[in-house]
């Protein structure tokens, strides 16, 4: 059975629509109203206020705080500034993934990792022979994500932190209503967005400051119904969704490296021993058999397959994650997709998918399996860059040049 | 013989102009678009009338414009974005309402407050309505298929559209029948029996339109308002974020990525023309511009008595086009709030309001629609008209400050042949612009002292301003005689006109108004199909 999180007081007075779903052993909202529709459209259009206590969060520290999390990382997180917050992933021996988060160097010796996962046993494990403490914070600290193009202005309203300047990735240490609060320029949307990390008990007055001066600037509580079409439209890979991590993984080929994920460009490889560096190097010299991608499926195929049968469209609004079969255009299965949406903003229909080289160049034709009246067809989709939306809104600095 | 400057010179940049404008540059043409005003958009405009409130001056909503102009264009990329209404919501005076929501069992619920029946047979009538557009659609992405034509294309066109006609079923020809011949209220009285649904539902029959919701041809009009498509879903209506003249700004900015010119403040004079061959235009100016190919995105009245003259067409056809109806019948009132309305049936809550996020008609029954119509009949403007309001501040934070809101009054009646005549409208503008007010007030106490800014457009200033003649705002309305293979004449329905390379884009021709796209594109793939550029 779920627990509530901090905010339940006011999150379930709100969700008039009760759709809840277990999230890390958390009760969390799908979708506040009966459908996802209209948070989705704050996300992009105004603000969103989502609660996102139940993500994993570990604080890490001591003097050999940095040795050890670069030990941990794939990247080299000595590079850090204090302040800066860093998006990777971490590996076994092997070099297969076992999940990703964020970093933040809190201060010189200070950090907090954010997990999709329950990681502290693997911490602990590889802190052997560092100074360092390492404590699950999950519980202590609540925190909600506020993002879309007015969350800037709203946060404004709440805390005196310079939140013109406030960069991509860095962070601000902050009061609001009294209270002390980090704010993190993070999210899971691809666009403008903040986290406010706070303690549980501050939960309830934090959510009432953001909700009441958000309310001129069209803030909506939202779930991760809308989330996780947000999600698709920035090209986020997920862990449990589009890879497993090799923990949980019976098989050998269900795990998947940092390469094959799209995650390379997270790897520093070229520094002190790291866990999984040595199969790691040895994948980047051969270069990985798989590759995640973005597919764009074609509308007009998807519309022709329809009327064969006499029917319109039939568009599902929320995101989808049930696998289907990528093939080459000569009919041989090269591939999964393993989430996708219809995108309201860029008027596509988007997937994630792993597939097999020499499949994986922006461009290439494919074609995906699309079931109609209970039978299996297969429409073009077409390799194609991610994000696929991402607006300047999402890095821009007020009163910098751009 | 002289050089051409350009393949083709779109008169007017309404949206169907620049859609045309689009397609015909993609396809490597050399185009200009010559707009009279400084904005672009036509009827689809934003502007900011009052400091930080960006209006949808004309329209309003978007439904009809065709998915396949978004896909085509990637007008995406190209900063269109849209947002769905969520509801339907029908204040009543005597303090109970009726609101329409996407789910069907909220939407039982509440028309089985005023009537079981006919919560249960509501979704029915959507799904009638739903086939019957899904065929539709086809007319409106195609060329119109012409009974007249004995070409062996057109021949075969009619039939496979009989053979679809007829695969539907008995029952959908009957409803075909009836939808071409009843007004809107007899064909909603053969489903339903509570006044409250019917109202409503009933104006879509009239929008835009000289008749009352007990007129015969209404009722073909509702299922205009049912082929609406947004994100797959059908008959769902929309704001366009920012505005609807984002609309026309991202078109726009599509054309232009073609390599396609537009040129705003560039009013037109005529077309000029040689040996009966449209050869460029004249601009009021006095520049000449020429190209092979002229297309006239505005009203047929205005493009062939105005740009033309009736010295170079025939007599029959100018008889034609004099029958050919507009007389405007509606208005428009937008205004700047300091805060959310209120209805007094339906009270917010903590400020918020979700049955304020989609639509809102001012429709409390079918007689008081028809006593507006009444009053229209007679010359005058509706004291108590129907409005369709909308907020899209709600939804579109970005086009008001913060805490403050757009109220967008679409009116009707507003007849443009007032009995004192068209051009005394500016002295009745301010009381018409109370009727809305006083009307609005009546639902939602304090409206008044909320407003900060008021902009009323009569027909006559929707003729003035945005160059629709008689204030129509489809470019002619949309009834049954004027439709199809008959819009704008019969036998000029496919684009081409009477004079040579001089070509129609606008609402003025098939499949007609509303921001639809479809006219300026399938003219465009019209003009493609042949040497002329
Ligand atoms: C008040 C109002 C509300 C409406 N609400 C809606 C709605 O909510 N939803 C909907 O779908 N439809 C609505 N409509 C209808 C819709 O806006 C129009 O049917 C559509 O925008 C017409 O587009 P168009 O490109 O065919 O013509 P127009 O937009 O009329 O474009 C013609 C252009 O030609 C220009 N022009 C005229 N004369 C000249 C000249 N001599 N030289 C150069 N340029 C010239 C005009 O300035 C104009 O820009 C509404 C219309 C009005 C007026």
């Amino acid at each position: 059975m779920p627990i509530p999180s901090p905010f339940h007081a006011r999150t379930s007075e709100l969700c008039t629509g009760l759709r809840w779903k277990d999230w890390s052993g958390y009760h969390a909202v799908c979708s506040y109203g009966p459908c996802h529709e209209p948070e989705y459209i704050a996300f992009r259009h105004s603000a969103g206020l989502m609660d996102v206590t139940p993500l994993h969060k570990y604080d890490v520290s001591g003097p050999d705080a940095t040795a050890f999390l670069s030990r941990l990382m794939v990247k080299n997180i000595a590079k850090l500034k204090v302040g800066q917050i860093t998006y990777c992933c971490w590996c076994d021996e092997d070099g297969k993934l076992l999940d990703d988060g964020t970093v933040w160097r809190l201060d010189e010796n200070d950090y907090r990792v954010t997990a999709a996962e329950p990681s502290l046993a693997w911490f602990q494990h590889n802190a052997h022979g560092f100074t360092v403490s390492i404590e699950d914070t999950t519980s202590r600290i609540a925190a909600v994500s506020i993002q879309g193009p007015n969350a800037r202005e709203i946060l404004k309203q709440v805390s005196d932190a310079d939140m013109d300047g406030l960069r991509f990735f860095w962070l601000a240490r902050t009061r609001i209503d009294g209270r002390a609060a980090i704010i993190t320029r993070t999210g899971y949307t691809g666009d403008l967005g903040y986290e406010v990390w706070v303690d549980s008990e501050d939960a309830v007055p934090l959510w009432d400051a953001l909700m009441s001066a958000g309310q001129p600037y069209g803030i909506m509580p939202t779930g991760l119904d809308a989330l996780d079409v947000c999600r698709v439209e920035a090209g986020f890979i997920m862990n449990g969704v589009d890879y497993y991590s090799a923990n949980h993984c019976i098989i050998e080929n269900r795990k998947s490296t940092p390469y094959e994920a799209g995650l390379g460009w997270t790897v520093n490889l070229e520094r002190d021993p790291f866990i999984g560096q040595q199969a790691l190097r040895l994948e980047k010299e051969q270069g990985p058999v798989r590759h995640f991608v973005g597919l764009e499926i074609d509308w007009d195929e998807f519309e022709r397959l329809h009327a064969r049968y006499g029917l319109p469209p039939e568009l599902c609004s929320s995101a989808w994650r049930d696998p289907k079969p990528i093939y080459s255009t000569r009919g041989r299965q090269v591939g999964q997709a393993t989430s996708g949406a219809w995108s309201p903003m860029l008027k596509r229909s988007l997937a994630l998918a792993t597939v097999d080289g020499p499949w994986h160049e922006v461009g290439q034709e494919l074609q995906i399996e699309c079931t109609v009246e209970y039978v299996r067809h297969r429409i073009k989709a077409t390799v194609s860059k991610k994000p696929f939306f991402d607006p300047p809104r999402k890095r821009s600095v007020i009163g910098a040049p751009a | 013989m002289t050089t051409k400057q350009y393949d083709a010179i779109i008169v007017g940049g309404g949206h169907n102009g620049l859609v045309c404008a689009a397609y015909l540059a993609r396809a490597g043409r050399k185009v200009l678009v010559l707009e009279r005003r400084h904005v672009l958009g036509g009827a689809a405009v934003s502007e900011e009338l009052h400091p930080g409130f960006h209006f949808s001056v004309c329209s309003y909503v978007v439904s009809l414009f065709r998915p396949r102009i978004i896909r085509d264009l990637d007008l995406a990329r190209h900063g269109l974005e849209m947002l769905p209404l969520e509801s339907s919501f029908t204040p009543l005076p005597d303090g109970r309402s009726l609101c329409r929501w996407p789910e069907w069992h909220r939407t039982r619920r509440e028309i089985a407050r005023f009537s079981k029946r006919d919560a249960d047979v509501y979704p029915e009538f959507g799904m009638a309505m739903a086939k019957m557009a899904f065929f539709a659609r086809e007319l409106v992405d195609q060329p119109a298929p012409d009974p007249t034509s004995l070409k062996i294309k057109d021949l075969h066109r009619l039939l496979r559209l009989g053979n679809q006609m007829r695969s539907l079923g008995p029952d959908m020809m009957q409803l075909n029948m009836q939808l071409l011949t009843m007004s809107s209220s007899e064909f909603l009285d053969l489903w339903f029996e509570s006044d409250v649904l019917k109202a409503p539902m009933s104006v879509s029959g009239i929008i835009g339109t000289f008749l009352g919701v007990r007129s015969p041809g209404t009722a073909y009009v509702l299922l205009h308002h049912y082929m609406g498509e947004i994100d797959g879903a059908f008959r769902s209506w929309g704001f366009v974020k920012g505005g609807t003249g984002q609309l026309s700004n991202a078109v726009a900015s599509a054309a232009r990525s073609f390599g396609a010119e537009i040129r705003a403040d560039s009013p037109v004079e005529r077309v000029l023309l040689h040996d009966g061959e449209a050869q460029g235009v004249v601009l009021e100016n006095g520049d000449e511009i020429r190209a092979k190919i002229v297309v006239s995105g505005v009203d047929p009245r205005r493009t062939f008595l105005g740009m033309v003259g009736e010295d170079h067409l025939e007599d029959e056809f100018v008889t034609r086009l004099r029958r050919y109806k507009y007389r405007g019948s509606s208005g428009k009132v937008n205004l700047a709030v300091d805060r959310l309305p209120e209805f007094a049936c339906r009270p917010n809550e903590n400020g918020r309001a979700e049955h304020l996020r989609g639509d809102i008609a001012i429709a409390p029954s079918i007689e008081y629609l028809e006593k507006a119509y009444d009053e229209a009949k007679y010359g005058d403007f509706s004291r108590r008209p129907y409005i369709n309001v909308v907020i899209p501040s709600v939804l579109d934070p970005s086009v008001a400050p913060p805490g403050k809101h757009i109220v967008s009054c679409f009116v009707q009646y507003a007849p443009y042949h007032i009995k004192e005549g068209a051009q005394y409208w500016p002295e009745r503008r301010e009381a018409f612009g109370d009727a809305v007010v006083d009307t609005l007030e009546e639902y939602c106490p304090g409206f008044k002292d909320s407003i900060l800014y008021r902009q009323v457009l009569t027909p006559w200033d929707l003729e003035q301003e945005f160059g629709l003649t008689e204030g129509n705002i489809f470019h002619g309305e949309l009834s049954p005689e004027q439709l199809l293979f008959q819009r704008p004449v019969s036998g000029w329905a496919h684009y081409r006109t009477p004079i040579r390379r001089l070509w129609m884009c606008g609402s003025g021709t098939h499949p007609g108004g509303g921001i639809m796209g479809a006219p300026g594109m399938l003219a465009a793939e019209a003009i493609l199909g042949t040497r002329e550029t």
